[in-house]
């Protein structure tokens, strides 16, 4: 009794309870079939989430103000240059995997340079990046055909027992983070930077080189995440990173993490973004049209946030 | 003992006409930065500046400048919103069916969605939610809807309202004289009349304006609503231009409006936002985006990095005033 209250209390379980819920109904929808191969599909379709949703996490938590809009350009860039750079190539599978993350490190410390350069709120900063990146990404990645590297897609579509290969790595990145997060003397700064920024600089924190480090982490995590889209996808795409804006906000703050910084959840991403998946997953198998489902993803995110109720504005 | 005083006092008048300066200059960006954009138009292309000219280029500054107005109604009270570009989309869907076929369900649809923005206003403030992602999510809301309205790219818009959108006025091209209304009655309103100091307080100081008695619901209901009415207005001068709707139509304004209010002036936080700005920067934008790339034989691909570019070299010049006013 005393350790289901202890979990209860934790911010993060109701993510997860939420996902079961969804995924309860589906399956009572299709009378138990393909409860299997939901999760599958869920575990396979959430990791792209969980990746940004890191790396959103770790700038929102930095306070109030900071948060990443130009992750979906971002993204849609990466994703044009991992498939350029393989050009459906096996044997530069890492290489062009290395030029994605790298193109994206070069958009987080582009928006963190406009940050502190022009001391403007990182909103408009990540906003006026992501216009420049657009661009770039339209021009770049302009009637870009190629498919990635039959290796690369297998890859990113491998399963053990129906769990995708990409879930289960994903798993060991965020165990990573969590231990980053909350063992690490980065970590510590992010959230004490998150907490009361010009104390954390009293207390000797080079802030300037943390957010820095977290832009940065945030682009890197964005092109990683353009790359193993552009695999699982077949293909680069201008708009492949769009939806990500929504979902990579989203489940930073149905996964627990307080949007007025200094307080993370990595446990959380996981079960928001899973809970996302699941949601679009359901609203698919009961056959509501494009609309609806727009519509309903809408009001469930406004009615999620609104139930967990938000302890302050995100500037 | 006298002599210090005296001293400091001369200091301070200059210290103070130093500043006076900073400020003017600052105040007067947004005008440079689109009489630099008219005065490049007018280089490359000098037959543009002309009555037709400007008709053509400013085309659809009227909407862009409603949407600024309207997201500038929402960053004074200290929040952001994401979804007006679908907002406007929706409502323009709304305009190109219900209000030429049925205008009465028509209008009920646009004064309930004024509501919903009202509603939302309140929720934000009694949750004390982060409005950015309550304004994400009902941006999915708002095209869903727009879709469901609209499966397919068609309707009509009102004959009114497109014989109103083609006015011809003598001499000023419409949407200069459209621009100058709005600029006037938005900046009558909010920066003249004394509701409009406590609305713009609320983002100042909220603290302060709740101590003072003032209710800090009905300042945030009351901006929320104008951001509503504006984007339908935006809406309905955006389909009274292209005649037709499509669900998609409104997307891009999200990231216009914001970006409009900012070059317009408008800081993101303590309700520092100014109405005649804020559609200086619409006009700017809409100039800038298409009308100067294409004159300068730049690819609409870059279209969108313009915007950006303007934005950042706005901004930089603004730190660079800021700096002297230091």
């Amino acid at each position: 009794m005393a350790s289901l209250r202890l979990l209860l209390a934790k911010p993060w379980i109701w993510s997860f309870i939420g996902a079961l819920l969804v995924w309860l109904a589906t399956i009572a929808f299709t009378g138990g079939y393909g409860g299997g191969g939901m999760i599958t599909a869920a575990l396979s379709l959430a990791v792209f989430t969980v990746i940004v949703g890191v790396g959103q996490m770790f700038v929102i938590t930095l306070g109030p103000g900071n948060v990443d809009l130009s992750l979906p350009a971002n993204i849609g860039l990466a994703s044009a240059v991992a498939m350029k750079v393989m050009d459906g190539n096996d044997a530069m599978i890492a290489v062009g995997l290395l030029a994605a993350v790298a193109c994206g490190m070069a958009v987080g410390a582009a928006n963190y340079l406009l940050i502190w350069a022009l001391r403007i709120p990182p909103i408009i900063a990540t906003l006026s990046a992501s216009f420049i990146i657009q661009s770039i990404d339209i021009s770049y990645g302009r009637g870009l055909q190629i498919k990635p590297p039959p290796g690369f897609a297998s890859f990113t579509n491998w399963q053990i027992l129906g769990i995708p290969i990409l879930a289960i790595l994903t798993v060991l990145f965020t165990i990573g983070a969590a231990i980053a997060l909350q063992r690490m003397i980065y970590g510590r700064s992010v959230l004490a930077i998150g907490q009361n920024i010009r104390a954390a600089w009293f207390a000797g924190i080079n802030v300037g080189r943390i957010r820095f480090l977290t832009y940065t982490l945030s682009g890197a995590l964005g092109g990683l995440d353009g790359a193993l889209l552009a695999g699982y996808f077949r293909g680069a795409n201008v708009d492949i990173g769009n939806e990500y804006l929504l979902a990579s906000i989203a489940v930073v703050v149905i996964g627990g993490t307080s949007v007025a910084g200094g307080k993370a959840n990595v446990p959380g991403v996981w079960g928001a973004a899973l809970f996302l998946v699941l949601l679009l997953t359901m609203l698919n198998t009961f056959g509501v049209s494009a609309g609806v489902r727009l519509l309903l993803t809408g009001l469930i995110i406004v009615g999620v946030i609104t139930a967990a109720g938000g302890q302050k504005a995100l500037r | 003992m006298t002599a210090a005083p005296v001293e400091t006092g001369l200091k301070g008048s200059a210290e103070r006409d130093r500043l006076a300066r900073a400020r003017l200059l600052r105040s007067l960006l947004p005008a440079l930065s689109l009489v630099l954009v008219l005065l490049a138009i007018a280089w490359l292309n000098p037959r543009a500046i002309s009555y037709f000219g400007f008709s053509l280029m400013l085309n659809l500054a009227i909407p862009i400048a409603l949407a600024t107005i309207a997201q500038m109604f929402v960053i004074a009270g200290n929040e952001l919103d994401l979804s007006i570009g679908t907002f406007v989309g929706f409502v323009g869907c709304v305009t190109a069916t219900w209000l030429k076929d049925a205008p009465l369900v028509g209008i009920l649809i646009l004064l309930g969605s004024i509501g919903v923005y009202a509603l939302l206003g309140a929720l934000i403030h009694l949750r004390n939610l982060p409005s950015i992602v309550v304004t994400l999510g009902m941006s999915f809301v708002w095209q869903g809807l727009a879709i469901l309205i609209l499966p397919k790219p068609g309707g009509k818009a009102p004959d009114w309202l497109l014989s109103l959108m083609a006015f011809k006025p003598p001499f000023i091209p419409f949407p200069i004289i459209a621009a100058l209304l709005i600029a006037a009655v938005v900046y009558f309103g909010l920066m003249r009349t004394s509701y409009g100091v406590i609305l713009r307080g609320s983002g100042g100081n909220a603290a302060a304006l709740s101590r003072a008695g003032w209710s800090l619901l009905k300042t945030k209901i009351i901006l929320f609503a104008l951001a509503g009415l504006f984007g339908v207005l935006s809406g309905m001068a955006l389909i009274g231009i292209t005649t037709s709707a499509d669900a998609n139509i409104g997307n891009g304004y999200t990231l216009l409006s914001i970006a409009g209010v900012i070059l317009g002036g408008g800081e993101f936080v303590g309700g520092r936002v100014s109405p005649i700005g804020a559609v200086i920067g619409a006009l700017t934008l809409a100039l800038a985006a298409s009308p100067l790339l294409t004159f300068m034989h730049i690819p609409p691909d870059w279209q969108v990095a313009a915007n950006g570019a303007i934005l950042i070299i706005v901004l930089a010049a603004r730190v660079l005033i800021s700096r002297r006013e230091r």
